[in-house]
């Protein structure tokens, strides 16, 4: 069962990883002049939509959290807005660390928020798929034993690749190098997005390595 | 001659075309630099004609305005007109000299084609003026397109092309009594870098050309080789100025030869050595009389070499004029008398050459070694002093003794063979004796040591797990540290530092916040009373911690507004509050500043006061409590008195004039003899607890209150009131000579980073430990060995104590001696209000600071013989614990400074041929050992004045207990 589990598991992530080497290719054909540098935010929009409508997709249709009751219309919809708030304040929240750890506070806040919300659909959007708006499962998955099933594993592991990536993507910015990709927030979107994807192809295949060692123990 | 030229080969074909055809107009020579190639240094060596060092000491840091005696001065001393265009850095190397100018920017390196379309659009039209007697004009394209593309490259091809054209027709527009000389001030290596003294580097050509016939003899089949510095006379004697002061290069006589015979000649070219060699032994003989670093007989036989010639010159003379030479004797003579010139000036520049401007690779790299090893040392005894007590004499004395020893030893062997004494050689040796012996001594105990841990029983599979753990949790804030330390190799990472450091010193932060909740600290329980005391003290617990680091990120990146400029960073903007109120124009914005100012200022005085009695302090009636009472608001209002007159504008007040100079002397001087006059009290009486409370009320609140917390208000207050009076009085002086600048920059640059970053760097060790520790239960506190993690607290406290700092004195015009000052002291009261009974009081950033824990009343907790007890046990076994924890902090604090330290020599080191190293990596390097230097005395003074203050506490408990 865990194999199959894995397997599903591997075929999404690496869906993600597809799709948005498809965000930077399509839309050239589309659209004269599109290029992920030359319009960035284009792309960052363009990214962060198709990421986040697939991971609603997949979650919709995989449903790797098991424990799903029966619930009303009404708390469906609170629960889609609650969703919906979540993810706004993270992206505020991120917007505010991204100024505190030294991004402009004033120039270019389309271009922070940009990469604000890009960090959120791929952290705190994964989130609120797997767990939903419920921030004590946040705080128990992202600590140590405290993933319960191979999904929870993955987020862990893609959210802090992520995190790490955008981190290293801030150290070219100071370079002479006068390429067009250290502008402000290229580089570290860039990293964000490479994090992301190796975080989703390391994800399975760290599970894989490691099924001998995981043990999920219930609630 | 090659069939296929590289790009960079035979472009210049318009040079050797004058060179064939006019032989007697035109002569090619080899054009040798002295290092460091730079273009500034080189800049400095065309126009002195001396060998610019590492840092001209005598010069201003604040302008790089050349104030040796120099060509230009000399040109335009004595009215002439010098016209220049091209590179900016002459402008700031001779602000204000020239009759007419066309600067162009030459920072950006990309940029291959401003400088010289800029020239080319001015040279013919001033040419064609005639307005000038002197004309330089500084193409930049060049050396850009080597920066950028390096030699091997077409673009090279296209510029040199571009210069040849450019010399076809500036010849045409020549007179015929102009002298035109084409020098290229340095070479470029093979990536086309320059900088360092490679054969590369230091070759250029020269290429003299006149319209009137220059030479007599053919030039030679190659072409000769001359000093760079020999431009200087030259050109100095040609136009008839004096030859500049400080000048060692020899003129070149061909250019004298003049229209006549061979005899005339010669005694033209005499005539010119003589000058030469006149002033050059007038340099020499003043420069040692101020300088040692000339050996003793050689100048004694360049003195007698030049005496002979000058004593037979005059005799030449006279036999001359008395005309009882014939032609052939006294050609001969002649030749032979400008051959000893000659010597005698080579001499002398070999000899200066020799004692100023090198490398001494052997030495760099031995004071590497002796840095890094006394780095391991730092952290191997750290490591050792927490496991074992006795080791103080055996690997921290004996080796001390070693090194006098040796010093000793050397100093004997210098004085016997009458050398003179190196006196850092001698010292370097001495370090890397006691080094030696250290090491030795702990390779003596590391056999017992192990054997001692090897009869305890093993425990090989938990303790290599917690090894590892240990490594991982030191792995991170190492990481951070060695990214600090490789930042250092790279010269924008270091333009950059300013933005570099709170980065890190955030992601450091943040990655300890993550780590510490990963870990399950922040929710799980962990002492067996958490468990009763419930969940909502942790959530409590983490909300302060959330808030504080939010606070301290806030902090940090405002901060970053007080920022001043590098001129690297063309698009920055200096701060608003760096300059002083006094050159603010807008009145309103001034009164605005200074009240907030003044604001902040009391209320800093307020809320140490309010704290301090809030603890129980300042109830006593010593002086000390006097002094915090009244001396803190006195210095408030002096100081407040002091900006109110500084910053008025110097007319508004007219008459009163007289009283406000008065006034700007007194007022700081009243600060600082308060502030002295409050160390001494502390010096002498560190307590300010008024010991009859405890007795007192024995069974009820009070507990003997330690007196550490006024030392290290005062310092927490006076110093910072100290040092923001020196900034301003600093500010203000500077102000006056208009002369601040790049200074500053540096400082901030690298000053600011250098406190932040030891801040950053000490975080570094046991980081986690500590907040691990900090959020532990209120008891375990009491019960357990807190002591051994003292130094990670200071650390952590002292860090944050760092940045409130800043952002408290943040109105403040912070300057250069904030840089000298890494040590400005801060402080910052960690109060953790899940355990009241943490108080932690770091008084200067990186000086470790008495760490007392008062251990409060708590009506619940503790029964109050509890409480008595444990106060008197921390007392008791405070002496060696106790000091055990300052040792290991100053040696841990130590070892993150000299890795740091390290770095940026090795950086230094390395990248000598660096284009940046004399813009960046020199001015670094100099700072940050400036930097280590003071911090290390003052974590010194701070171990001092904390042992001080815990003898003063124990001798009082003492009398407590005997009472």
């Amino acid at each position: 069962m865990k194999e199959a589990e894995i397997r599903r598991l591997l075929a999404a992530n690496l869906l993600c990883v597809f799709t948005i080497i498809l965000t930077a290719v399509v839309p050239s054909f589309f659209w004269d002049g599109f290029t992920v540098l030359g319009t960035h935010l284009a792309w960052l929009c363009i990214c962060s939509v198709c990421v986040s409508t697939l991971n609603i997709i997949l979650h919709l249709v995989l449903k790797p959290n098991q424990s799903h009751k029966r619930s009303s219309f009404a708390h469906k919809i609170s629960r889609f807005l609650k969703c919906c708030i979540y993810f706004f304040m993270s992206c505020i929240l991120f917007h505010a660390i991204i100024v505190l750890y030294g991004a402009p506070l004033i120039e270019s806040v389309t271009e922070t928020f940009l990469f604000a919300v890009l960090l959120s659909t791929f952290t705190t959007l994964q989130c609120l798929c797997m767990l939903g708006p419920n921030i004590q499962a946040w705080i128990r998955v992202f600590s140590k034993n405290g993933a319960m099933s191979i999904w929870e594993s993955s987020l862990q592991i893609t959210t802090i690749c992520s995190i790490l990536g955008a981190w290293f993507g801030a150290f070219p910015i100071p370079l002479d190098w006068d390429r067009p990709w250290q502008v402000w927030p290229i580089s570290c979107s860039l990293g964000a997005t490479f994090g992301y994807m190796a975080g989703l192809i390391i994800a399975p295949l760290w599970i894989h390595w490691n099924r001998k060692q995981l043990t999920y123990k219930s609630r | 001659a090659k069939t296929s030229p590289l790009p960079y080969e035979n472009k210049l074909s318009f040079l050797h075309h004058l060179a064939t055809s006019q032989p007697r107009h035109a002569r090619l020579y080899r054009f040798r630099a002295d290092p460091p190639t730079a273009t500034m240094q080189r800049i400095k060596g065309l126009t002195t004609g001396s060998l610019p060092t590492f840092i001209d000491v005598g010069s201003n840091f604040a302008t790089y305005a050349i104030q040796e005696d120099n060509l230009l001065a000399q040109l335009v001393q004595n009215g002439r007109r010098v016209v220049f265009m091209g590179d900016d850095t002459w402008e700031g190397l001779f602000p204000k000299k020239f009759f007419r100018s066309y600067f162009f920017p030459s920072f950006n390196v990309k940029d291959l084609h401003t400088v010289d379309d800029g020239i080319l659009q001015h040279l013919y039209p001033t040419v064609d003026s005639g307005e000038w007697d002197v004309l330089i004009a500084h193409f930049l394209g060049v050396d850009h397109c080597g920066h950028k593309h390096g030699p091997d490259h077409p673009e090279m091809a296209k510029k040199l092309t571009q210069m040849n054209e450019m010399l076809r027709s500036l010849v045409d527009h020549l007179g015929n009594d102009t002298l035109l000389l084409v020098a290229g001030d340095h070479g470029m290596t093979e990536t086309g870098d320059h900088g360092g003294d490679s054969e590369k580097e230091v070759n250029a050509a020269l290429f003299v050309y006149s319209k009137t016939p220059l030479f007599v003899t053919v030039p030679p089949e190659e072409p000769e080789a001359i000093p760079q510095v020999n431009l200087v006379p030259t050109v100095a004697l040609l136009l008839g100025v004096p030859i500049p002061y400080s000048n060692i290069g020899e003129v070149m006589a061909e250019l004298f030869s003049g229209d006549g015979d061979a005899v005339s000649a010669a005694l033209q070219q005499l005539s010119v050595y003589h000058i030469n060699a006149k002033q050059v032994d007038r340099f020499l003989h003043s420069y040692s009389l101020v300088a040692q670093d000339l050996p003793a007989e050689q100048l004694q036989h360049l003195q007698q070499l030049f005496s002979s010639a000058v004593e037979e010159h005059t005799q030449l003379l006279a036999q001359v004029q008395g005309a009882t030479l014939v032609p052939p004797e006294l050609e001969s003579r002649l030749g032979s008398l400008i051959s000893r010139f000659q010597l005698y000036l080579r001499e002398a520049r070999a000899l200066c050459t020799q004692s100023w401007a090198r490398f001494h690779l052997l030495r760099m790299v031995g004071g590497c070694t002796l840095i890094a090893t006394s780095c391991l040392l730092c952290y191997m005894a750290s490591e050792l002093s927490a496991s074992s007590d006795s080791f103080y004499r055996s690997c921290l004395l004996y080796p001390l003794l070693w090194g006098l020893m040796v010093a000793l030893l050397l100093g004997l062997a210098h004085a016997f063979t009458q050398e003179g004494l190196d006196l850092l050689l001698v010292s370097s040796w001495a370090a890397a004796a006691s080094q030696l012996g250290f090491f030795w001594h702990w390779w003596g105990r590391h056999p017992k040591q192990a054997r001692l841990m090897g009869s305890q029983p093993p425990l090989p599979s938990a303790g290599l797990r917690q090894r590892l753990q240990a490594w991982l949790g030191l792995a991170f804030p190492m990481g951070i540290l060695l990214f600090r330390c490789g930042a250092m190799f790279s010269d924008s990472f270091v333009v950059a530092e300013a933005r570099v450091a709170p980065f890190l010193l955030a992601s450091l932060v943040m990655l300890l916040v993550g780590k510490l909740h990963w870990d399950g600290r922040l929710t799980v329980p962990e002492g067996p009373k958490q468990q009763f005391l419930g969940f909502s003290s942790y959530r409590r617990e983490i909300w302060y911690l959330l808030c504080l680091v939010a606070m301290l990120l806030i902090c940090v990146r405002l901060s970053g507004f007080f920022h001043q400029c590098r001129e690297e960073i063309p698009q920055c903007r200096p701060s608003l509050f760096l300059s002083p109120l006094a050159s603010l124009r807008n009145t309103r914005a001034k009164n605005l500043f200074y009240l907030l100012c003044v604001v902040l200022l009391a209320g800093l005085v307020y809320a140490v006061r309010s704290w301090l009695r809030h603890y129980g302090n300042l109830n006593s009636s010593d002086p000390l409590v006097l002094f915090v009472r009244w001396g803190f608001p006195l210095v408030v209002l002096c100081i407040a008195c002091y900006w109110a007159v500084a910053s008025s504008a110097d007319d508004s007040l007219g008459k009163l004039q007289e009283l406000v100079q008065v006034a700007v002397v007194a007022f700081p001087w009243a600060v600082y003899g308060l502030a002295s006059m409050g160390l001494l009290l502390l010096l002498c009486n560190p307590m300010t607890v008024f010991a009859k409370d405890t007795r007192e009320s024995p069974g009820s609140i009070v507990t003997p209150y330690l007196g550490v917390p006024t030392s290290e208000v005062d310092f927490l207050h006076v110093i910072p009131q100290i040092y923001k009076r020196m900034q301003e009085s600093q500010k203000s002086r500077l102000e006056r000579g208009s002369c601040r600048a790049t200074v500053a920059a540096y400082g901030l640059g690298s000053v600011y980073s250098a406190a932040l970053v030891i801040a950053l760097t000490l975080l570094g060790l046991p980081w986690y430990a500590v907040i691990s520790w900090l959020l532990a239960a209120s008891q375990f506190f009491y019960s357990t060995g807190h002591q051994p993690i003292f130094p990670a607290i200071h650390w952590n406290a002292a860090f944050v104590g760092f940045h409130l700092d800043h952002s408290t004195n943040l109105l403040q015009p912070r300057l250069l001696l904030t840089s000298w000052a890494p040590v400005t002291s801060c402080a910052f009261v960690l109060e953790v209000v899940g355990c009241p009974l943490l108080l932690l009081w770091p008084f200067v950033c990186e000086m470790p600071s008495l760490q007392k824990k008062k251990p409060k009343k708590e009506p619940r907790e503790e029964l109050q013989e509890v409480e008595e007890h444990m106060m008197e046990m921390r007392l008791r076994e405070s002496p060696e614990k106790f000091s055990t924890a300052l040792l290991q902090l100053g040696l841990k604090y130590l070892f993150v400074l000299g890795t740091q330290l390290l770095a940026c020599v090795c950086a230094a080191m390395i990248l000598r041929r660096h284009l940046m190293v004399w813009k960046v990596f020199a001015p670094k390097f100099l700072f940050e050992s400036l930097g280590f230097v003071v911090s290390s005395i003052c974590l010194l003074l701070g171990i001092s004045l904390v042992m001080r203050v815990d003898c003063a506490v124990s001798t009082w408990f003492n009398q407590l207990q005997l009472r």
